[in-house]
């Protein structure tokens, strides 16, 4: 199975470990995985900020770099969101409704297209506590959303449970958001933080030693947010769970 | 309070940050806040929860109102015909303007120097009480929230509990101003039973009374309010004459259809599983009057917004303000208008654009809003529009609109964005910078930066992964 990996621009520059455990988790698990070379960013940024015009281009170098692929796989529910549903600025011809369509973020890409549920390899003896980002939760359609009066599930939980030794804990309100938002996070900076302590707090009150998630943007907004509270929480993509990584040990 | 929470807000655009800045400042304020509306919302979800058919009841909803809007003009004239025949008297008002004028016309060719009301958005909406006070008419709030922010003199933050950004303790102290309690006790009890005996006179008193509607029965006529403490009775019905304040898109087909709002209209604003009064409206009582007013006031240009047009499908039940995390910690009158949160965030930029063009950016677009909603209005989604079309009339900074611009530019070209990205030190100022303008300086307020890598991923891969292709090779 041939499938694009898109790095989306944050992930590139600030977290590149979560580029390189999407990369090694798919090719564990038998992807032919390539990496366009040519890739930036899929327009969100613009987009989220109303300014969808100036997504056009980045939107048009998306859909060309990424057009050849049977799947093509991100380890950012956001960012999978923004193309899947709004990458609307350029012209949605064949090739772009195609792109959009085969477009998939890394959990719901192992758990509905691989259907993998078994990560042998994988162990993590900490107490983590999952977060679950808006876009994944309610737009990507990862886990029940608390609102709905709808039968459970989660994506992410069936995945997480092949993992040895994890221990799974349960914050307050556990699909609350962290207040990350997009630009949100500088154009409306009181409220962002005050609700990324919030979060933490929560996570933290709830014993957890990691908070892990399919979002790096939120991880890192907590991630700034605990630090400034010096609260000990670690944070973790789950992509490096998956594939191996046993985190710090205690 | 805060000076600045207390004023009004005044005509220039609303600035949502300075004031939830404001509001967060004040930790036992916001921390009782975020509780008491989380508080709700989770006594909703097991409400929510305990009906089965809850989710196809919002379906129903959401398609009742939807036909209804699609066949206003029949449904409003069936209604006016059945009111008329019940032996109302029917008003039609474009504006708020007009409702005010009617409204005062009522009272005073009737000598009306008292009126007694029930809490109504649209008459705060319309901005009544002051142009009656303006023209001799006392008004008095009877709704206990609403009567605590009319003694206050401020507008109601949240639709179902006006007042609900205050502790007790404010309360104590708004009343020992105003009807004389004890500044040292903040029981609500004390404080409640206060209220009513300063308020019940004005019953007896008032001339006329006066209720918003909930709900609209083209089918009978008949006007259905909803409260808890059963003043809307009083109103309605203590006075000789009766004035009842109706938004269009209030009207719903038949007496049938009611049933399916009512099981979910408290359930979903208090999480209670119905309002201690549903009080029914239908004619004026022996020897007295009443008159409605059905008030127009945008609704029926924001019909004709292809993307807006289902916000007025809208109950004002404030579950949405219930669970958005930037409400509940920012509060209500860091939105500047009439409605706030969720819902005030897509209705205000009809009637302001640019007085409320900061509210479609006070959101994360998390969603949830959609998701309580009972009538399933695409909340998030109305906001990520009002978005571009904010920025389509020119409603966004300077430095915002050229950050953008900029940023499109470089993630549109992989060689410039390269540049920015390339190198260890560059990371940090780089890549960010160019979605915006220098957010590292409100990132780092109140966050740690993330510490930048040695490399990035892109270089990574041209190390290790590249290379090793073209080795294969
Ligand atoms: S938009 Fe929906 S949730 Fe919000 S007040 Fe209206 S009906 Fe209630």
């Amino acid at each position: 199975m041939r499938v694009a990996l898109f790095v989306p621009c944050f992930i590139d520059s600030f977290f590149p470990e979560v580029g390189v455990a999407t990369l090694e988790l798919l090719e564990r698990l038998g992807c032919e995985v390539v990496y366009p070379f040519d890739q930036t960013c899929c327009g969100q940024p613009m987009g989220n900020s109303g300014c969808e015009t100036d997504a056009r281009a980045a939107e048009a170098l998306f859909v060309r770099n990424f057009a050849d692929y049977d799947y093509v796989v991100s380890p950012s529910g956001s960012c999978v969101h923004h193309v899947r549903d709004h990458l609307t600025a350029v012209e949605q011809d064949s090739t772009t409704r195609k792109v959009r369509a085969s477009t998939y973020e890394l959990v719901e890409f192992l758990h509905d297209i691989l259907q993998v549920r078994q990560f042998p390899w994988a162990e993590f003896p900490h107490k983590v506590g999952l977060h679950n980002s808006c876009g994944t939760l309610r737009r990507l359609g990862h886990a029940k959303p608390s609102e709905l009066n709808v039968p459970d599930w989660s994506k992410p939980l069936d995945l997480l449970r092949g993992v040895k030794g994890i221990e799974l804990v349960m914050p307050q309100r556990p699909d609350e958001c962290c207040g990350f938002g997009g630009t949100f996070c500088v154009t409306e900076e009181p409220v962002s933080a005050r609700m990324g302590y919030d979060k933490v707090r929560d996570h933290s009150g709830a014993g957890a030693e990691y908070i892990v998630s399919a979002d790096m943007s939120c991880l890192m907004h907590q991630k700034g947010c605990a630090e400034r509270l010096s609260l000990p929480l670690k944070f973790i993509h789950i992509a490096q769970i998956l594939n191996g990584d046993q985190g710090e040990m205690a | 309070m805060s000076a600045v929470l207390g004023k009004k807000v005044g005509k220039k655009s609303v600035d949502h940050v300075k004031i939830s800045r404001e509001f967060i400042a004040d930790e036992p304020h916001i921390a009782f806040h975020d509780k008491r509306l989380w508080t709700l919302r989770t006594l909703r979800d097991g409400q929510a929860n305990a009906i089965p058919e809850w989710e196809e009841l919002r379906v129903l909803a959401s398609g009742i109102k939807e036909h209804t809007l699609t066949h206003l003009a029949d449904y409003l004239e069936e209604f006016e015909r059945n009111a008329t025949a019940n032996g109302v008297t029917v008003h039609w008002a474009k504006d708020a303007a007009e409702h005010n004028r009617i409204v005062h016309e009522i009272l005073a060719t009737r000598n009306v120097d008292t009126l007694v009301k029930s809490k109504s958005m649209l008459t705060e909406e319309c901005d009544m009480r002051p142009y009656l006070e303006a023209r001799g008419i006392t008004v008095v709030e009877t709704d206990l929230g609403e009567r605590i922010q009319q003694l206050d003199d401020e507008p109601p933050t949240h639709i179902v509990v006006p007042a609900v950004h205050k502790l007790a303790t404010d309360v104590a102290e708004v009343f020992a101003d105003t009807i004389g309690t004890d500044r040292n006790n903040a029981d609500p009890h004390y404080l409640a039973e206060g209220m009513r005996q300063d308020t019940r006179p004005y019953f007896l008193k008032a001339g006329a009374g006066m209720t918003g509607a909930n709900f609209a029965i083209a089918e009978t006529g008949t006007v259905v309010t909803c409260t808890n403490e059963g003043n809307a009775d009083l109103s309605g019905n203590v006075p000789p004459l009766y004035i009842a304040s109706i938004g269009i898109e209030k009207i719903i087909p038949k007496m049938e259809h009611l049933g399916v709002f009512i099981r979910m209209l408290s359930r979903s604003a208090l999480g209670s599983p119905i309002t201690q009064y549903t009080s029914h409206f239908r004619g004026p009582r022996d020897g007295g009057e009443s008159h409605y007013i059905l008030v127009d006031n945008g609704r029926s240009e924001r019909l004709a917004m292809d993307d807006f047009w289902y916000s007025l499908k809208c109950i004002r039940c404030g579950a949405c303000m219930n669970t958005c995390p930037v409400y509940r910690r920012s509060g209500g009158l860091s939105y500047g208008g009439v409605y706030a949160g969720p819902i005030g965030a897509i209705i205000n930029p009809t009637f302001d654009l640019k007085k409320y063009s900061a509210l479609p950016f006070a959101s994360t677009l998390n969603g949830s809003c959609t998701n309580v909603c009972p009538v399933k209005i695409n909340i998030h989604e109305q906001i990520y529009k009002w978005r571009q079309i904010v920025v389509e009339q020119g409603e966004v900074s300077f430095v915002k609109k050229e950050a953008m611009k900029m940023a499109g530019k470089v993630l549109a070209d992989p060689k410039r964005y390269r540049q920015w990205t390339a190198g260890t030190n560059k990371a940090l100022a780089g890549l960010p910078r160019s979605f915006l303008y220098n957010p590292f300086n409100a990132w780092g307020k109140q966050r740690e930066l993330p510490e930048p890598p040695k490399q990035t991923f892109h270089q990574w891969y041209a190390a290790n992964r590249q290379a090793k292709e073209e080795d294969e090779q």
